[in-house]
């Protein structure tokens, strides 16, 4: 009996495939224990019950793939026999800390040996070692964890944390069924980047559906368990339509961005990550806005040092051919951050230590990211924007580092781009309220719109029940949009928009009209945005 | 004891798959192996002391081995450097 649910489209199309059942991160148990013995029990029985997956995913593996993807596993095999691992966990529940507190100060304290070495590669296999600790922790709990996701899949889950999202193996997600979520929060926003097809706000999903097939359409925002072959058919049908729609998008590949008055407008791709950039090139974006650095820290597990920074930022600018890539400095805070970062919890986070407050508290390092942008800036067409801006005197602090840094860089003899575009997001109702003393300071602003909506609508983006209060037009934001565009113009300086209003078709001409110069958008909008700003006339 | 020296011709340096052809290799043997690096060293038969070694090209390993088949322990070792690394 096949089962619909309704929820809200995200992104995407239509998919039809397996659901797999992803469990929300769960809390470990902290608490010290009393039975030693019982738990070193507990410790080699899950020893050995993964070294018997790992050996039938072995073979599995080089079945299916050889000899090459294969043997990984075998490596982790060998991370479970290596005597000095085990002797860490097994001290460890001798001190009486609890089998989890065990894996998991062993996983930190053996990923911070291989951090230390000085060596990138060996740098990355700290992803290794998180790999066989969870398989460990997913054993006594009892739960495959995502990491163990085998075929092609539409996740089905209550809601996804950012850190969940980035273990996900990104060629396998094929969709993204969500219980909870809104249009803003970080797993929509990563789907959205990578064109996943996905619906949330579907009420009650089941974990028994783990594995059965379904219906994934972010077109109608429905979600179908096991489907009929009616429904299989009726959705195939209506996959071609929307293949249809896309070749008719494909034409405007290498035509200009221009209303049919001639007023010609920057389309650029909003871009997560470095892995993004062949996709986004795809599309044919006219740049790159909005590089979003943070998630090169996100996936680290110490801080990573100048030159890894650099050769990501240099890698990027490489892949972008040419084209202009705004690198948006570190926008970390207390509800976006890695454990290494040692952020106190804060009850307001979205008012707190984040983003462009935390570099100036944390000065060497802002000063380390900055080095590494200037540098990679030498390899292509660098801009650099801060975040969080809202008085004159914070911008000037901050333009003081960033010259003190060029200072630094010039003594040491070390190329690096001089010259770069320097810009903000405006994305407080107070930068934009000011924008007219911060527009001199700089080449360029960036309207950040979700967090623009959020700080003055004074209304949380990632709390759903908030939603019948959310008016994604509304006009004080709007407002606020068009007096920092006037602002900035009178001092010669370009705008662009940035976030999802950007990518709304239905405010696509009233941006025009206010004068916007740049819309950054995500990369499977540019070419249907393209599509609409060529449709539209000014002049009438 | 047998010692010898070995330098690194792969510009890969000693990865994570290698590593574990080498160390499944120094189990098959009873004599004790150790590996060290500009002054740090590991134990041959341990992916991890391996791994933090952090070996790259250029750099010079040098072995010890210790033991009734260090001999045979010897050729298989310096084969196996020479085939992967």
């Amino acid at each position: 009996m096949s089962k619909i649910l309704t929820g809200i489209g995200i992104c995407g199309d239509l998919v039809i495939a397996p659901l797999f059942y992803c469990e929300q991160e769960i809390s470990l148990p902290t608490e010290n224990i009393t039975d030693i013995n019982s738990e070193l029990t507990r410790l080699n029985q899950t020893i050995s019950l993964a070294k018997q997956e790992l050996s039938d995913l072995y073979e599995k593996t080089l079945k299916q793939y050889g000899q090459e993807k294969a043997s990984i596993f075998e490596v982790h095999q060998m991370m479970l026999d290596d005597p000095d691992f085990y002797e860490s966990i097994k001290n460890f529940i001798e001190n009486k800390e609890n089998i989890f507190q065990a894996i998991q100060k062993t996983a930190h304290n053996f990923a911070k040996m291989l951090a230390d070495t000085d060596d990138p590669y060996m740098q990355a296999r700290v992803a290794d070692i998180k790999d066989i600790c969870k398989r460990l922790i997913s054993i006594l709990l009892g739960t495959k964890s995502n990491y163990m996701m085998e075929q092609p899949s539409i996740i089905l889950a209550k809601d996804l944390t950012p850190s969940q999202v980035v273990t996900f193996d990104e060629s396998k997600i094929l969709g993204f069924a969500l219980q909870e979520g809104s249009a803003n929060s970080h797993a929509s926003i990563l789907a959205k980047a990578n064109s996943i097809t996905t619906v949330i706000n579907l009420k009650e999903i089941d974990k028994n559906w783990n594995g059965k097939t379904a219906i994934l359409n972010a077109h109608t925002g429905t979600l179908i368990i096991d489907p009929s072959p009616e429904q299989i058919n009726q959705a195939k049908k209506d996959l071609e339509i929307i293949k249809n729609q896309k070749i008719a998008l494909e034409k405007l590949k290498g035509t200009k961005t221009s209303t049919k008055d001639g007023k010609t407008i920057k389309l650029y791709a909003n871009k997560n990550d470095i892995e993004d950039i062949d996709k986004a090139l795809n599309q044919d974006p006219e740049g790159f806005s909005l590089f979003r650095t943070e998630f090169t820290y996100l996936k680290a597990s110490a801080y990573p040092t100048e030159e890894t920074l650099f050769n990501v930022y240099k890698e990027t600018l490489i892949k972008a051919k040419g084209k202009e890539v705004v690198f948006r400095t570190l926008d970390i805070g207390a509800d976006k951050t890695a454990p290494y970062f040692n952020l106190p919890k804060e009850e307001n986070p979205a008012l707190g230590l984040r983003a462009i407050r935390l570099c100036l508290t944390r000065q060497e390092l802002f000063k380390t990211q900055l080095r590494a942008i200037l540098r990679a800036g030498a390899f292509g067409n660098a801009l650099i924007m801060f975040p969080m801006i809202i008085s004159v005197k914070e911008l000037d602090n901050t333009l003081t580092i960033l010259n003190e840094v060029k200072q630094e860089l010039k003594t040491q003899a070390i190329s690096f781009k001089e010259d770069l575009q320097v810009g903000i997001m405006i994305e407080t109702p107070a930068a934009a309220l000011i924008s007219e003393d911060l527009a001199p300071k700089v080449d360029f602003f960036s309207i950040g719109t979700n967090d623009l909506t959020q700080y003055t609508c004074a209304l949380d983006r990632q709390n759903r029940e908030l939603l019948p209060f959310l008016d994604t037009h509304h006009k004080a934001v709007l407002k606020l949009i068009e007096m920092t565009v006037q602002n900035a113009h009178k001092y010669n300086k370009w705008v662009g928009i940035c976030g999802e209003l950007a990518s709304d078709m239905t405010l696509t001409e009233t941006f025009l009209r206010f004068g916007v110069d740049e819309l950054s958008v995500t990369p499977p909008n540019i070419l249907p945005i393209r599509q609409k700003i060529q449709s539209l006339d000014l002049s009438k | 004891m047998i010692q010898f020296t070995y330098k690194i011709k792969d510009p890969a340096g000693i990865h994570a798959r290698p590593a574990g052809i080498l160390v499944k290799l120094a189990n098959g043997f009873k004599s004790t192996i150790t590996v060290s690096k500009a002054g740090k060293s590991g134990d041959l038969k341990r992916i991890f002391s391996i791994m933090a070694l952090g070996a790259k090209q250029g750099e010079q390993l040098d072995i010890h081995i210790e033991g009734e088949d260090e001999n045979q322990a010897k050729e298989a070792i310096l084969k196996c450097l020479q085939d992967n690394f």
